[in-house]
């Protein structure tokens, strides 16, 4: 923070004559405060341990439903591909020489599903389901993935409790990772 | 006056006519076409009628007229330099389009050609309503509108965007660099220090990532560290000079120099100040590379050293045996490239290629070699070594390390064969 308190200090003047709204802890006195309702409204992040999921819940036979109406134009009525992507099987797959990248076998961590779905699926109306219907077509996605029982209902607390099969598979970046040596001749 | 009397030429002649007749009077698309119309049968009648000792058509009248364009484009010559969309994809709203690299001279990419990747379409945003919102672990969280941004101090920078997925590792490979690696454009970017916006904000401890959001279809998430954050990021909303095009993020994008292209977040709408990555679908299920033995790489953001030769390359053919300069483009996520060499005798031996000036960090770095073709069949690759003294490796090396479940930051050197009639392939095909 030695850094920001450099820069305040030296841009304190600055901000003292041009003052808008901004306090004086703002550089260049620059935008407006957000307000929390404005903030609420924007921020739809859920992160891997499912921190921000919202209220509600949703059931595998529901989201079933969901699925049928909503998804399986795309991505087949089992979860099996299509013009979307595959989400369903692959399990043991990725360490073969056709691996098979879905929900079940390579994402790895559940509350994800969530976050993808409510911002950006279906592609045709992102963000016009309900949270009881993203929670329940997460429920069908893992539920057609062997990964929540049939009769089970998802909510923020056991979205969050699921741990998926590909959970500690990442890696982080180690390159450079590969070598040239750059002959010059005779290579 | 010789007047050639050619059928081509009593075809071409009465749109030519209208075409000065209304030229005068109007401004707009009916006048383009009907110019077009007529320069395309110009260019249809024997190539001798224009050459010396004839004294050429468009010599003989007025050319178009002022406003005849009131957005310049290229010669209709030219028409053939356009973006090289795959054909045939299942669909075309998560999907990409490439820059023609092999039609295009020095490092700069033409807005138009700019390469292309969208998760969920190209929206349109109406600046006037567009809002960027900076929250989280932030002292102040603010909201800008597209005038508070434009009133920070500005830079302009010139770098390289490149898609990680640039090619991927499996056959079937493409035919032209643009297949090849034209998923990579070059810009001068116009913008704010995106360090100056946090700073405005008030970044708290414990701040180490921010999460970054797009205002498309797709709500496009990514993750990026506070380092870069501070370093050289970039809001931008000019690019080449003119106002972000729609494609490339219009009215604020995030550049973030060097690192893959999807976390260069265009229609910028949300920064969130973190102590964690969000882990959204686009940096775990997306953009994570498969290793033979089923582990997955992740958090992969620099784009490492690269060149391809542009000129020869595949799908072009060289006229005759004699000159032909070898040139093409290197660049590096890590910094300045320091050296291309090149090889021409299919990797048995390399020489120094002469690198353009200016040569800038995270941009596109032009180089060249004079080469004299024998007429005789022959293997050309560019190698690119970067201010760090990585090596861009060969697909080889790189396959033996990573597999070919790999789908990203593939870097390889690409070879291009010149066939003894002078038709120039892929030499990895």
């Amino acid at each position: 923070m030695r850094t920001r308190e450099f820069y305040v200090a030296m841009f304190a003047a600055a901000a003292l004559t041009c003052a808008t709204s901004a306090s004086a802890q703002s550089p260049y006195g620059i935008g407006r405060p957000a307000t929390a309702a404005e903030v609420a409204g924007w921020n739809i992040d859920i992160d891997r341990d499912g921190h921000n999921l919202p209220p509600g819940s949703g059931s595998v036979s529901h989201g079933h439903e969901v699925f049928d109406q909503q998804c399986a134009a795309c991505h087949g009525t089992k979860g099996e591909g299509g013009v979307g992507d595959r989400l369903v099987g692959g399990q043991g797959t990725l360490a073969t020489k056709t691996p098979v990248r879905t929900v079940g076998s390579y994402w790895p961590y559940a509350p994800t599903l969530f976050d993808y779905i409510r911002r950006a699926m279906p592609q045709n109306a992102p963000q016009s389901l309900s949270n009881e219907d993203v929670y329940a077509v997460s429920a069908y996605i893992l539920n057609l993935n062997g990964l929540l029982a049939a009769d089970a209902t998802l909510d923020a607390k056991t979205l969050s409790a699921i741990k998926m099969p590909n959970r500690n598979m990442f890696v982080s970046d180690p390159r450079p990772d590969v070598k040239n040596p750059a002959c010059m001749s005779g290579c | 006056m010789t007047e050639p009397t050619d059928i081509d030429h009593d075809l071409a002649a009465p749109s030519r006519r209208r075409f000065l007749r209304e030229g005068g009077a109007l401004v707009g698309g009916a006048v383009v076409a009907g110019g077009l119309a007529g320069r395309e049968a110009l260019a249809a009648r024997a190539e001798t009628d224009n050459l010396p000792p004839n004294v050429p058509e468009w010599m003989k009248a007025p050319g178009d007229p002022m406003g005849s364009q009131l957005y310049g484009t290229p010669s209709p010559f030219e028409k053939g330099v356009v973006k090289n969309i795959p054909k045939n994809l299942p669909q075309y709203i998560s999907a990409s389009g490439r820059t023609p690299l092999q039609d295009l001279d020095g490092i700069i990419t033409p807005n138009g050609l700019f390469y292309e990747r969208h998760h969920g379409g190209v929206p349109t945003i109406d600046p006037a309503q567009h809002r960027l919102m900076l929250h989280g672990l932030v002292d102040k969280p603010l909201i800008f509108g597209m005038d508070d941004i434009r009133r920070f101090p500005s830079q302009s920078r010139i770098y390289f965007l490149e898609c990680s997925g640039n090619p991927v590792y499996k056959k079937p490979y493409g035919k032209t660099a643009s297949d090849l690696v034209g998923l990579l454009s070059c810009a001068e970017w116009t913008g704010v220090s995106l360090k100056l916006v946090l700073q405005e904000a008030g970044l708290q401890a414990g701040a180490k990532w921010v999460i970054a959001e797009g205002a498309d279809a797709a709500a496009l998430t990514r993750s990026i560290p506070i380092e870069k954050c501070l370093d050289d990021a970039m809001l931008v909303y000019s690019q080449n000079g003119e106002r972000l095009r729609p494609q490339q993020g219009y009215p604020l994008r995030l550049l973030l120099p060097g690192f893959e292209g999807n976390m260069n977040v265009k229609w910028l709408r949300r920064l969130r100040v973190a102590a964690e990555p969000t882990y959204s679908r686009e940096e775990t299920s997306k953009y994570t590379d498969l290793m033979p033995d089923g582990t997955a790489r992740e958090f992969t953001f620099y784009m490492e050293a690269k060149s391809i030769i542009t000129r020869p390359s595949g799908g072009q053919k060289l006229g005759a045996p004699g000159f032909h300069e070898i040139t093409g483009i290197a660049w590096s996520g890590h910094g300045k490239i320091k050296r291309v060499d090149v090889s021409v005798d299919d990797g048995n031996s390399w020489q120094e290629a002469q690198l353009q000036e200016p040569v800038l960090t995270r941009a596109l770095t032009r180089f060249r070699l004079p080469w004299h073709w024998d007429g005789k069949s022959a293997v050309i690759q560019s190698r690119a070594i970067d201010e760090t003294g990585y090596v861009q490796p060969t697909l080889a090396e790189l396959l033996s390390v990573r597999g070919d479940n790999h789908f990203y930051h593939n870097n390889a050197i690409w070879p291009w064969r010149i066939a003894d009639n002078g038709e120039v392939t892929n030499a990895n095909a």
